[in-house]
């Protein structure tokens, strides 16, 4: 994390790392704070990073069938990270084990980084150096390709990656995932338009 | 204080769009519309993402040693590897790909 260099303090750092629990929005609140802008200007752009979580949530509602009582403790797991393990797992079992497993122990370095980061011990060097920063796609493409199994997720996988790609140099950061996101009504709606001509209605959800 | 006001709002906002998700009742999601919809936009949302974290710097596009460590995974995962072996082939390759100064 970058914050301490932005003006935050140690304990704003970290609270912001424990309670907002989502990489991309903590970046950019502390990327807007930094460059100036208002709290509430900042706080939007860091919301629109955080909406897809929204959609990760209507599918793990589903996957994990957790227990009403569970439902806010378990929300601020959901994450990329962990709706990516969750939906690769063949089982209701392994997928809430996955969802644990991963949430936690994401939890706790995610966190412990920050703390590291803030207190000033980076003396790990240039971790790009040694082709790290490549691990990270590779998980989510590794996560992604049990899931492309017809060619409807083929399609909706082709078109959100034009879609992210596309809008990145013109949207501000957030709004092209979401949009991307929209490949998915995009593409069933034209399945739907095809497959209602054939009566084809054969894919079922898992 | 306006930096935690910042903290406490981007708090608040996105723990409630994590839990706005998980909170729609089952009765919605038992639609068959609703249910293909669901588990497609994560397929859209972690397509999106691998794409821009391998091929994006900031708010630009770039082409760099990430797209071979990703090519590399790709081809890993066509071999049916192991996970592991498909993280390692992407970290091996990108970084030997920047020491050939790529």
């Amino acid at each position: 994390m970058t914050s301490a260099g932005s003006g935050l303090t140690l304990l704003q750092t970290c609270a912001l790392s424990l309670l907002v629990f989502t990489g991309a929005s903590q970046f950019a609140l502390v990327g807007a704070l930094a460059a100036g802008g208002g709290p509430f200007t900042a706080a939007a752009g860091a919301f629109f990073l955080g909406v897809r979580n929204a959609f990760y949530g209507l599918r793990l509602s589903q996957l994990l069938a957790l227990p009403r009582a569970v439902r806010p403790f378990a929300a601020q797991w959901v994450i990329d990270e962990t709706a990516a393990v969750s939906l690769a797992q063949p089982t209701r079992r392994a997928a809430r084990l996955g969802f644990v497993v991963t949430g936690l122990s994401l939890y706790v370095l995610w966190n412990l980084t920050t703390l590291l980061g803030a207190l000033g011990a980076e003396a790990i060097g240039d971790t790009d150096a040694w082709g790290l920063d490549a691990a990270g796609p590779a998980v989510f493409l590794a996560l992604l390709a049990p899931m492309l199994r017809t060619g409807t997720e083929r399609t909706v996988a082709g078109l959100a990656v034009l879609l992210g790609l596309g809008l990145l140099p013109v949207l501000p950061a957030g709004v092209p995932v979401l949009v991307a996101a929209l490949a998915a009504p995009a593409v069933l709606w034209a399945r739907g338009r095809r497959g209602g001509a054939r009566g084809d209605v054969t894919e079922e959800d898992r | 204080m306006s930096i935690w006001i910042a903290i406490g709002v981007t708090v608040i906002g996105c723990y409630a769009v994590k839990l706005a998700g998980l909170l729609v009742p089952a009765g919605v999601l038992e639609r068959p519309l609703v249910r293909r919809l669901a588990a497609l936009l994560p397929v859209a949302l972690l397509a999106a993402l691998t794409a821009q974290q391998a091929f994006s710097d900031g708010q630009s596009l770039v082409l760099d040693a990430r797209a071979a460590g990703l090519a590399a995974a790709a081809v890993a995962l066509m071999l049916r590897a192991p996970f592991l072996l498909v993280i390692g082939a992407a970290v091996v390759v990108t970084a030997g790909v920047r020491a050939l100064g790529g």
